[in-house]
């Protein structure tokens, strides 16, 4: 009989195969990615001084972080600002997720994409566009609502933690949108139907079902838009540094920019914030498993119930359009205008005759834009690229190898979004610095760095779509004589392609408006658009910025069109 | 109780002319009656349903429930679903996992229009678990139930309120089979002993005509026959009624003459059968007889006497248990018979198969 040849069906890879070789190197790769440099981050944490011949075990770099005059400041402001900007992006992203998921509201649907926009926008531009906006000397809405009302003063202040947390939160919403939504599309809608079968009105049913059976998964979106913030450097380092309104992640930049840097310090101070975000996420996992035990997330996708708003759904769309005129199209639209001027002014008859390309041509012949511009797309199509094969291969080990042992990948692939981005940066300072082959200060360094923060998120693509795939295909190409690489390489991974494509370019994105670790790390000819962007800010060119700025969205536009006709749909990354 | 008339329902997707998932439909479920609409998947039964709770609304027709219009397209009037005076149980129970099993059961009485004093909750909510045996579990989170009691939980938060008429849309389904039959009788007594008007939405025939005293057979947005559940089973009046309760066989032939208004002799491939017939049907025209697989007669030696007597041979016979499932060989059909288990035959051994006239029935071939 035929069956006489193929002996016993075996389970795909539970044999030894010399083609196991390669995930056990991705493995390898893993641990060396996501543990060492939190190694060396402890050990230069204790360190007396920065890679010596022998280690001076000290706790200095602690007293100096945590026993200093700023502690306290530093600690009550990171707090105001984190949580501040969780609450306001929450109640904001909410809002826009209820109304356009759940109401009636007029024209509800071309909402949706429109709250997604803002993502393409990186966060260095966005806190640009609010100082263009707010600034106390020449924001426009402070000059105009001044003009208008015959004011003293400045309405608003940018420079200050309410501005810090706006200006955050405004970037945040489309995350807490997007995991809201996906909320409220989860819910089964029964649950409010047998509510009002039961004799409660819409407004009772709202606020006894709905509201509670959301509130186990609001706790965990806080949760992650507070990590989130923590973790965040762009708001605190262009409106928070200026304003002297330090967090913990400006004063690990501060700490770097010393002369001489103090390593120590920054290390010391990176392993608080490390230790509070992963806190953070180790409560979030918990709260989002406990979650599950609610039974609200079936994983089944339910046409949810629409409230009938009534004559306020005028209202809502009220809010809506509101929202996307001052929030979402205000700030492309400021940074659009002033990349024309020759320097910063109101927009009027006088500025508008002085309107234009200059800065662009300027652009054309500026070496550092260029080399910026090569270095930011080499690095996000490398980062794309090696951070999916990687997870692609690591997801396979951990849900179709059944390796013993594979469940710590699975923890390995995670352990990296627990670090904030500054403080990969300085991990990798203190492992790099003095490292035989000589990559700190090139982009090499910087693409280890965005490997390791996005292999999460490579992850969640690639396990997302392996798990989709049925054992028995690969069984089935076992059974057919296939090797295992044979069997990977024709039937795995074209079937995980889809999944992949979709990861790969929401990493491209990410990697490409990355600044809160490259802050540290990108030096000279290493330099990306988003440190450029900085730099030039800093030195007072903003309407070149501008032009930079608009640049660098005209890019990431592009790579969002063919992200839409690739996949079809906006994924949801946390 | 309830009062339907000319309901029409239409599915909107935006782009295409719509699907009427209910079209025109007309019936009324009498005070205390348990009134169930059956039907294959996407037939409209649960939309129906859903229309008299007011969880959809109707595009056409007029719906009264305990003698109050609760719909009506003409006057557009449109009472929402928490006016109603309904009590419904879903198919996944939506049983609110937030709350305890006395706060499941102790909503529709905080939520409604008129203040209901704490003892008196304590009292009703103690009444209604007790009716269906939840006593002693009011302190549990009903996420902490099995199946079968949030089954019974959703069923203590309908009555509640004491409402007027008693909803149910496949409340059984989700349980196991076991678990279904005991709750299928538990069910129907307790309709029986509260004597509330319900209507039950079910694709299971044995739920169906177990519980049911009035039964309506829906297909394709239409009923299309309504009965006591006997007679819906023993005098089918087309095809898929025919088909979908029940199994039957069929056999086409002809009518050849009519000897009453409602018997007739009709032409088969095995010779005349005298059978039932559907008013209407003149000779001539084109039939099928069915016959359930109990009522076939089987005899191993010719009977003396007796009518449509058809000669065969056993074709398979399967022992299931409480009866054998038997196949017999005629000249162009197969018949399927259920009989006997001290029934001891083999393939190809000759047999006469007798169908009793009042258990034969002639439809309409189309």
């Amino acid at each position: 009989m035929a069956t006489a040849t193929i002996a016993h069906p075996r389970r795909v890879g539970f044999t030894w195969d010399p083609a196991l070789v390669i995930p056990l190197a991705g493995a390898g790769i893993l641990v060396y990615l996501a543990v060492l440099p939190l190694l060396m981050l402890l050990i230069g944490s204790f360190q007396a001084e920065v890679a010596p011949r022998e280690f001076v075990y000290t706790l200095k770099n602690y007293q100096a972080a945590y026993a200093s005059e700023y502690t306290y400041s530093t600690f009550v402001n990171s707090l105001i600002f984190a949580s501040g900007s969780a609450t306001l992006s929450f109640a904001l992203g909410t809002m826009l997720a209820w109304l356009t998921e759940r109401t009636n509201t007029p024209l509800r649907g071309i909402f949706v994409p429109l709250a997604v926009v803002p993502l393409i926008l990186p966060g260095v531009l966005e806190s640009i566009a609010w100082i263009f906006l707010l600034s106390p000397k020449f924001g426009y809405l402070n000059v105009w609502l001044m003009s208008l009302f015959g004011l003293q003063s400045p309405p608003f202040n940018v420079f200050s933690l309410p501005g810090m947390i706006w200006v955050h939160s405004v970037g945040q919403v489309p995350l807490a949108f997007l995991l809201m939504v996906a909320a409220f599309k989860s819910m089964d809608p029964s649950l409010e139907e047998s509510a009002m079968t039961s004799g409660a009105n819409t407004w009772q049913t709202f606020k006894r079902v709905t509201l509670r059976l959301l509130m186990p998964t609001a706790g965990s979106v806080l949760l992650i838009l507070f990590v989130r913030t923590l973790e965040s450097f762009e708001a605190p380092a262009l409106i928070g540094i200026p304003a002297r309104i330090y967090v913990y992640t400006s004063e690990i930049y501060l700490a770097f920019n010393d002369y001489p840097p103090d390593y120590g310090r920054g290390g010391a101070l990176a392993v608080g914030l490390l230790l509070l975000s992963a806190v953070g996420v180790w409560l979030y996992t918990r709260a989002t498993k406990e979650g599950k035990k609610f039974q609200t997330v079936t994983g089944k996708a339910f046409r949810p119930r629409q409230f009938d708003l009534g004559g306020w759904r005028w209202v809502g769309f009220g809010f809506l359009t509101g929202y996307f005129l001052f929030v979402v199209l205000l700030p492309f639209l400021v940074l659009f205008w002033a990349s024309f001027l020759p320097f910063f002014a109101t927009p009027s008859l006088d500025a508008l005759n002085k309107l234009s390309l200059d800065n662009y041509r300027y652009l054309g012949s500026f070496r550092p834009f260029w080399d910026a511009m090569k270095n930011s797309i080499i690095l996000a199509t490398l980062t794309a690229t090696v951070a999916m094969t990687l997870t692609s291969l690591v997801a396979w080990i951990v849900y179709k190898s059944r390796l013993p042992g594979s469940w710590i990948l699975d923890f390995l692939a995670f352990v990296p979004i627990t670090i904030p981005g500054i403080v990969m940066g300085m991990s990798l300072i203190l492992l790099y610095v003095a490292f035989p082959i000589p990559i700190y200060g090139t982009i090499w360094v910087l693409l280890i760095a965005y490997v390791t923060r996005y292999i999460p998120y490579g992850m969640r693509s690639a396990s997302g779509s392996i798990l989709q795939i049925h054992g028995e295909l690969e069984e089935a190409a076992a059974a057919s004589g296939a090797s295992w690489w044979e069997t990977f390489k024709r039937v795995t991974l074209p079937l995980l392609r889809p999944g992949l494509v979709a990861g790969w370019i929401y990493i491209y994105i990410v990697s490409f408006r990355e600044f809160s670790t490259s802050v540290l790390l990108a030096t000279g000819e290493s330099r990306v658009l988003s440190i450029l962007l900085f730099t030039m800010f800093e030195q007072g060119q903003v309407t070149v910025v501008a032009a930079i700025g608009v640049l660098m969205i005209a890019t990431l536009l592009a790579v969002v069109a063919l992200f839409y006709k690739l996949t079809g749909r906006v994924g949801i990354q946390t | 109780m309830i009062e339907i008339k000319s309901l029409v329902k239409v599915y909107e997707d935006g782009v295409n002319a719509g699907v009427r998932a209910v079209s025109d439909i007309s019936f009324t479920v009498e005070a205390g009656r348990f009134y169930t609409l059956l039907g294959p998947s996407g037939c409209g039964k649960t939309t129906t349903l859903r229309c008299i709770a007011g969880l959809e609304k109707a595009n056409e027709g007029e719906i009264i429930v305990a003698g109050k219009k609760v719909f009506s397209a003409k006057d557009g009037s449109f009472v929402p679903a928490y006016r109603r005076p309904i009590g419904m149980v879903f198919q996944s129970y939506a049983i609110w996992p937030h709350m305890s099993v006395f706060e499941n059961v102790a909503f529709p009485l905080r939520v409604g229009k008129e203040r209901v004093s704490n003892a008196d909750v304590r009292k009703k909510v103690g009444a209604a678990l007790a009716q269906v045996e939840l006593t002693g579990y009011e302190d549990r989170m009903a996420t902490q139930l099995s199946g079968g009691q949030q089954q019974r939980l959703a069923l203590a938060r309908a009555l509640v309120r004491e409402p007027q008429v008693l909803l149910l849309d496949e409340p059984l389904s989700n349980l196991d089979a076991k678990l279904r039959e005991r709750m299928r009788f538990e069910l129907r007594e307790l309709q029986r002993r509260l004597r509330i008007t319900t209507l039950y939405v079910t694709h299971d025939q044995i739920e169906a005509l177990s519980m049911s005293n009035v039964i309506a057979v829906m297909n394709a947005g239409v009923i299309v026959q309504e009965g006591a559940p006997r007679d819906v089973y023993l005098q089918p009046k087309t095809k898929f009624v025919a088909n979908f309760i029940g199994s039957t066989n069929q056999m086409i032939g002809e009518v050849a003459r009519l000897e009453s208004n409602c018997t007739a002799l009709v032409r088969t491939d095995e010779g005349e059968i005298s059978c039932g017939i559907l008013e209407g049907l003149a000779p001539g025209s084109k039939v099928v007889v069915v016959v359930r697989p109990e009522s076939v007669n089987l005899h191993q030696h010719p009977p003396a006497h007796g009518a449509n007597v058809i000669e065969g041979k056993i074709g398979a016979a399967m022992f299931l248990g409480e009866y054998v499932d038997c196949t017999v060989e005629l000249g162009k059909n197969v018949l399927q018979t259920h009989q006997r288990y001290t029934l001891q035959v083999r393939r190809g051994d000759p047999v006469w198969v007798e169908l009793p006239a009042g258990e034969c029935m002639a439809l309409p071939a189309e």
